[in-house]
């Protein structure tokens, strides 16, 4: 028996992340999530290409879910309360607090907006959840007899995990999104030197070298000094989760640093919900922040003040951030209609923006613009336009690093696109000597597992082949970065012992 | 945890010694794997008395122990204890002794008799346990913590009603929150506004923190973080000033804001140290007051300093472990193959109708517990294991194989693995022979090479057998003497010994 790796998403592609891994006749569904891009049924994994598809809970062991992003969760109500799986699900607390709000909101949006017809309704998301069993980093869950599974920290967002997953002596890790260096309020991935049959890495920026992220902060603070400064008002339009806080903070830190007066606002009361989960859960953050919790919680932003309509059109600088993160809609949409016709009014974009939106027309055109909202409605666009590029995803020399240090017999890559993963499996196989694949949604990849055959063994015989010279080695791995001063890092480690010589 | 009572510790020790010691604990989520040597796995499960509190196993190849301590079943606050990971322990070391302290005062509790046919002999798996497990959990613990914890807060109200402040010298954090979180609901429904003080060195960082540890807190309060509340109401109160935290009584800013009647959380439950010293000089003479102890302390002794009393005093016994009859139902469930009782018990009614073997240990005394199995545990790697060529021995029914590998010691398991020298050497190494030589058989494999011989023995002083002497006669002439760990051929034909030679490994097993 080997290792069955069903590719449901994010085969040569983003979105939808979900792979069905059997191992030793355990399957397991890591990720459950759903394609932005998409509204029709390529929307959700092509689930009845499990087998025994009419009966979920039976073929599948457990479902792991690694981070509260959509293209990751977003499937999970869909496919527990339509699709009938009633199995354990196991994700970490923060996942498990922060994921309903990301699928609310989705919904919403869907049916409130678009008119459309739901796909799962609240009661939905709130049934699923509940069938949740959170876990906390580097806890071993035994699922059932055979399976054991241990989450470790992936950076990328609040609750980011990793998961290692053992069924009989086959082990695998499925990293989910993660980021190898820290940013300004999580910390960098971090995991144990494991013996592992097989790695599933997401591979967004496969071919990717990137600078220091220290610039790009520096970038966006002094355009939005130079902003308020000049009397303009800043709109930064961001997702509720995860970027609103990490870039609130560069800027609550800078504020009290240049003892800056200009108010700071949050649009939605979700955001200031948000910062309340992110305040409980200060534990999974940066060792910085939590290192300083006791005097000041970093997510009390108390130069932070929630926004209120009437203040759009007040006189004097600000910065607001508002949801949602293209400017598709929604609250954003309705600032940028006031304040994007004055020169001296600064917007930022997201890295990346969904084709349709205004995000994604701003992105490419020339200031000064006409943006066409619908018929009758066409904004002058005269404000200044930034483009954020720091990314909580981890760059190639990131993966590189990570598959050398946990040394797999295989490696699969997922959640990028085809020419840059193949150019990665060349080098992750001509550099490592680590085979490696990258199949295509609804493809399976079969590898061979290990197996043991259980024996007893005397007192006699282990004395005789164990070699007293143990070699002590240090197991952790962080990768140093550009940010080290800035974060120190964590300090738990743990640590094997291997006879310093062949034993016979 | 820290305790409040942290006055106690700074008497005893410095403060650099204990932070000093503090930096050589390695700290350890629940069912975190600590690895020792990499021959120990060490992890702590929840126990469920306090926050943090914990129960022990320890793994090795050879077998399992499992440690525990005082442990609750569904705590108000801390995460319930998680018995489930002690499932088919080896051996179980039971130190609760919550039951020797206090008889059981809860047996109506119990009126739950032995469910009928119970029989876990049969059975293999846990599902059977379930009702056994339902019996563990059931609620009724907790309500009767909520009970006590609502009566202390009526009697609270009370007082505070007829003018008379409340002194509470509890140190038990996960009671402390839980009645913070009732007088500020109680307060607020009778339209009170009386402060809340909690005076300790401590109270400060203890409150931030209590904020920030979902994931050691009880499912009740996790559901709370979950449905997007905060897991305490403490937060709110202090920004709203209904609760104030003070490192000591005697700070300025605690002096500028004190008015009576108010509520007061400090150490130390011994009445001996502490800001409590005071307050209770300042109310033991007011009959409106009241003070909340918690049961174990002596109240006579403990108040003899404060004579004569007019406050109310309160004593309430909280949940600090198992009750004797559970801890049974437990062991059942668990299967252990061996309990460690402390001594103490040994004049109880015992676990008298238990399936397993249990000893009673004591104060100083090392007990030795043999291995469940002799063998510890290997794991050979399946490439290698199909490249063993066993052979049967020959004076033995015993396969053997010769093998050459890597042996891993790794998270608490031994793994023989092919290493990173992939070739099987079985034919290359050097052939071993062993064993020990039949006469007769030794005299047939001479035969077959066609050799005549004659045969004698050797005697000791007493008769004792000493050797036989083989004198081989045709083809050529050599003597062979066999003794129990040797055999010398002499001879003068090099061919002959050669023969005689093969004729020995012959009857010997070789590898
Ligand atoms: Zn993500």
């Amino acid at each position: 028996m080997g290792i069955e790796c069903l590719v449901l998403g994010a085969g040569q592609e983003v979105g939808k992340s979900c792979v069905v891994v059997t191992i030793n006749g355990k399957r397991i569904m890591f990720d459950c999530g759903m394609h932005m891009g998409y509204l029709d049924h390529r929307r959700y994994p092509e689930f009845s290409l499990i087998p025994n598809s009419q009966d979920f809970s039976d073929s599948i062991s457990c479902i792991i879910i690694t981070h509260f992003h959509l293209d990751h969760v977003g499937a999970l109500p869909y496919f527990t309360e339509v699709c009938g799986y009633s199995g354990p699900i196991f994700m970490t607390y923060p996942t498990k607090a922060l994921a309903p709000l990301m699928l609310e909101d989705y919904r919403k949006v869907m049916v409130d907006r678009r008119g459309e017809e739901e796909q799962f309704s609240s009661e939905h998301i709130v049934r699923c959840l509940k069938k949740v069993t959170a876990v906390d980093l580097k806890q071993t869950v035994q699922v059932d007899k055979d399976i054991q599974i241990c989450a470790y920290y992936a950076g990328h967002v609040l609750g980011a995990a990793m998961f290692y997953v053992k069924v009989g002596n086959s082990a695998v890790v499925y990293t989910g999104d993660y980021n190898m260096t820290p940013d300004r309020h999580l910390g960098a991935a971090q995991i144990d030197r494991l013996q592992l049959d097989l790695v599933i890495t997401e591979s967004t920026y496969a071919t990717t070298y990137r600078d220091s992220k220290y610039v790009r902060e520096r970038e966006f603070l002094k355009v939005v000094h130079k902003c308020v400064a000049g009397g303009g008002k800043v709109l930064i339009p961001t997702f509720a989760l995860g970027r609103a806080q990490e870039l609130c903070m560069l800027l609550h830190d800078y504020w009290e640093r240049m003892n800056l007066q200009v108010p700071i606002y949050f649009s939605a009361g979700l955001t200031i919900q948000a910062n309340m989960y992110y305040k409980i859960l200060i534990n999974w953050t940066s060792q910085k922040v939590k290192d300083t919790h006791a005097t000041r919680n970093a997510f009390d932003f108390k130069n932070v003040i929630s926004f209120d309509r009437s203040l759009i059109n007040a006189p004097g600088p600000c910065v607001l951030f508002a949801t949602p993160g293209m400017i598709s809609g929604g609250f954003s949409l309705e600032v940028f209609r006031h304040w994007a016709p004055y020169e001296e009014n600064l917007v930022t974009l997201p890295g990346y923006c969904v084709a349709g939106t205004i995000g994604h027309k701003l992105m490419s055109a020339k200031i000064p613009t006409q943006i066409q909202l619908d018929e009758d409605v066409q904004i002058d666009v005269r404000c200044q336009i930034h483009q954020l590029s720091f990314s909580p995803h981890t760059d190639a020399k990131g993966i590189m690093d990570l598959v050398k240090f946990l040394s797999p017999k295989h490696v699969i890559l997922v959640h990028g696109e085809k020419p840059k993963m193949a150019t990665l499996k060349e080098k992750i196989e001509s550099e490592l000597g680590i085979q490696c694949r990258y199949p295509a949604n609804n493809e399976t990849v079969c590898i061979p597992s290990t197996h043991h055959v259980k024996a007893g063994a005397s007192d006699a015989f282990l004395q005789s082949c164990l070699c007293p010279n143990f070699k002590f080695f240090k197991t952790d791995f962080e990768r140093g970065s550009d940010l080290d001063d800035d974060f120190p890092q964590g300090d738990e480690c743990c640590s094997t012992v291997q006879p310093g010589e062949e034993g016979r | 945890m820290v305790q409040m009572g942290d006055n106690l510790v700074v008497g005893c020790h410095c403060t650099a010694d204990v932070k000093d010691c503090m930096l050589k604990v390695e700290s350890l989520k629940y069912a975190e794997e600590a690895c020792y040597n990499g021959i120990l796995i060490i992890k702590a499960f929840s126990s469920g008395l306090e926050i943090g509190s914990c129960n022990w196993s320890i793994t090795s190849p050879k077998g399992s122990i499992g440690y525990i301590s005082s442990s609750v079943f569904s705590p108000v606050v801390a995460m319930s204890f998680n018995y489930k990971a002690f499932q088919r322990s080896d051996v179980i070391l039971c130190s609760d002794f919550s039951s020797c302290n206090a008889p059981d005062k809860y047996d109506d509790d119990n009126n739950c008799s032995d469910p009928p046919g119970d029989d876990f002999s049969s059975s293999s798996d846990g599902d059977v346990n379930a009702e056994e497990s339902a019996m563990l959990l059931s609620s009724d613990e907790y309500l009767e913590e909520m009970e006590k914890l609502d009566f202390i807060c009526s009697c609270s109200m009370d007082s505070i009603k007829a003018g008379g402040s409340v002194l509470i010298p509890i140190g038990r954090l996960g009671i402390i929150l839980q009645l913070l979180e009732r007088f500020a609901l109680a307060l607020a429904s009778e339209d009170m506004k009386v402060p809340i003080f909690v005076v300790s060195s401590v109270a400060e960082e203890l409150m931030a923190f209590t904020n920030i540890i979902p994931e050691w807190l009880c499912n009740q309060l996790q559901d709370r973080l979950f449905s997007g509340q905060p897991l305490f109401t403490h937060m709110e109160m202090l920004k709203d000033g209904r609760l104030f935290l003070f490192p000591a009584l005697h700070s300025l800013k605690l002096l500028k804001i004190w008015q009576e009647p108010c509520i007061v959380f400090c150490p130390h439950w011994s009445l001996r140290l502490g800001p409590v010293i005071h307050l209770l000089r300042r109310w033991s003479k007011d009959k409106n007051s009241l003070l909340v102890m918690e049961e174990g302390v002596d109240a006579s002794l403990a108040l003899l300093p404060f004579k004569p009393m007019e406050m109310k005093v309160i004593q309430c016994s909280f949940l600090s472990g198992m009750q004797l009859q559970k801890s049974h139902r437990l062991l059942k469930i668990l299967q252990p193959k061996h309990v460690l009782f402390p001594e103490v018990l040994k004049q109880d009614d015992g676990p008298s109708e238990t399936s397993f073997p249990f000893s009673y240990y004591s104060e100083n005394k090392t007990l030795h517990i043999p291995y469940a199995k002799e063998d510890s545990e290997l794991d050979i790697e399946i490439e290698l294991a199909c490249r063993l060529q066993y052979m049967t021995l020959k004076q033995k029914d015993m396969n053997v194989s010769r093998l050459k590998g890597e042996l891993v010691v790794e998270r608490g398991s031994y793994r023989l693995s092919l290493g990173n020298d992939k070739l099987m050497s079985s034919q290359t190494g050097p052939v071993l022979y062993f064993g020990k030589i039949d006469l007769n058989g030794f005299l047939m494999e001479l035969q077959k090479k066609g050799m005549k011989f004659t045969v004698d023995e050797v005697k000791g002083d007493r008769g004792s057998h000493k050797a036989y002497l083989v004198h081989v006669l045709e083809p050529g002439e050599a003597l062979i003497e066999l003794r129990e760990a040797q055999t010398l051929i002499s001879t003068a034909d090099e061919n002959l010994a050669s023969l005689i030679s093969q004729a020995v490994c012959g009857v010997l097993d070789c590898i």
